[in-house]
């Protein structure tokens, strides 16, 4: 079986499209770990956390985005990404992903009565943030 | 007859107003055409939102455990309204339009003896809607002063839903915002938000199926029903949030209209007074000359 050596790779965020265009490998952060993607790949739907977006295009690493959280469906032929928030890592600033991170751990801090998916949703936030610092570092 | 500085007066007075309404008109065009291209952008991330609803939809549909964005509470008694209407008027019959249409929603709800319950977004549907039904009115938000309405808006109000749902505060909620259809047509809408319409037809169609035929069967992760649970509030946001953007985008088409309109209508009615202060003018020099003939006649 001869397989296609790109797929369309699509990056959408509410307020507008990304990205759209055939490439060979993205690597995703999904929830459950970094995820890479590959033309061909078996049907999925993930959902992501706060990480980097990594694209391949003619053997080489062509684009870095940073995605706060979000969704991603994988066809064989088709990655669509559904990002909360997308922010090229390159255009990261540092100061504003630490103001995040602290804005995170003090939603954390007061909630200390809630419901655990709550607690859940907010940790995940304060995660996705200190993602954001790291990456706006290695930037 | 009126007098000619009275004339005079007016006719400068509603000059004054046709430069005002045409400055107007040309802002609106320009704002229209901001929103328009935000209406524009945000369209994929919804398309494909739903794409992914409609496969995840089927996958859950019929669980004993399916979240209560998606089938609702099973009861219909209490509606929750959220009526998206313009901060400002001066925009020809948009708001009012919208206000209508709600009112007769609400009146026709409460026929059936079901509870209604109000969110006004936007000032002029508020202050439309308290008169006749200012004790439903469960909140209002208003975005005078803002220059463009970002996600984080919609979000806010997406989150206030979710938390009244949680709460037990409504059994189903709509949407009432004028859908655009073109630059001068806006119809007021009505849209189901919770429980979630499943989207039907092509979408789950071309969802369904892959290219090639046969049925995609995805697998998740993590499991179906924690991807539809963190993606049902993320919909209900896009949801108003397109309603938002199109409400924005119809709120300027439809004051340039309204603009347009008055400003041709003080076109005319500059016309019509300057035709009036010239029939003045010379009926009085008549009668002046008239005055001085039969005077001199007189002699």
């Amino acid at each position: 079986m001869t397989m296609a050596d790109t797929f369309q790779l699509e990056l959408v965020s509410p307020e507008r499209l990304l990205l759209a265009r055939p490439v060979e490998m993205a690597t995703l952060p999904a929830a459950e770990g970094e995820m890479g993607v590959l033309p061909g790949h078996s049907p999925m739907i993930v959902a992501l956390r706060g990480g980097v977006i990594t694209v391949r295009e003619n053997g080489a690493e062509t684009e870095r985005l940073f995605v706060f959280g979000g969704f991603a469906e994988v066809t064989p032929e088709r990655v669509t990404v559904l990002a909360d928030e997308a922010t090229p890592v390159a255009r990261l600033s540092r100061a504003e992903a630490e103001g995040r991170v602290a804005e995170a751990e003090a939603a954390l801090a007061g909630l200390a009565e809630a419901t655990p998916e709550q607690r859940d949703l907010a940790m995940q936030r304060l995660l996705s943030a200190q993602a954001m610092v790291a990456a706006a570092q290695a930037a | 007859m009126a007098n000619l500085k009275e004339l005079r007066g007016r006719i400068n007075s509603v000059k004054s107003t046709r430069k005002i309404t045409q400055a107007m008109k040309m802002v609106a065009a320009a704002k229209l055409r901001r929103a328009q291209a935000q209406a524009e952008a945000a369209r994929p991330y919804a398309e494909r939102m739903e794409r992914m609803l409609a496969s995840l939809g089927r996958a859950v549909a019929g669980a004993p455990d399916a979240p209560r964005m998606l089938v609702g509470t099973g009861r219909e008694d209490v509606h929750l309204l959220v009526v998206v209407t313009g901060d400002r008027g001066l925009a020809g019959a948009f708001n009012s339009n919208v206000g209508r249409f709600a009112r007769n929603h609400i009146r026709m709800l409460e026929g059936q003896g079901r509870t209604v319950k109000l969110l006004t977004v936007g000032r002029k549907g508020t202050t439309y809607l308290r008169r006749d039904f200012g004790g439903r009115l469960v909140g209002e938000i208003s975005y005078l002063g803002r220059k463009t309405i970002g996600f984080d808006a919609a979000e806010e109000i997406a989150l206030r839903i979710t938390g009244m749902l949680e709460r037990g505060e409504f059994d189903v909620c709509s949407l009432i915002y004028n859908r655009w259809k073109n630059v001068i047509t806006q119809t007021p809408t009505e849209q189901r938000l919770i429980p979630a319409p499943m989207p039907e037809g092509e979408l789950a169609a071309e969802a369904a199926t892959s290219p090639a035929g046969a049925p995609a069967l995805y697998s998740y992760e993590p499991t179906e029903e924690e991807i539809l649970s963190a993606l049902l509030p993320r919909n209900l946001a896009i949801q108003i949030y397109r309603a938002q953007l199109e409400s924005v985008a119809g709120f300027y088409g439809s004051q340039m209209n309204a603009m347009d309109n008055a400003t041709r209508n003080a076109g005319e009615m500059i016309n019509r007074l300057t035709l009036n202060y010239n029939r003045t003018r010379q009926a009085n020099i008549t009668s002046e000359l008239i005055e001085i003939i039969s005077g001199a006649e007189a002699l």
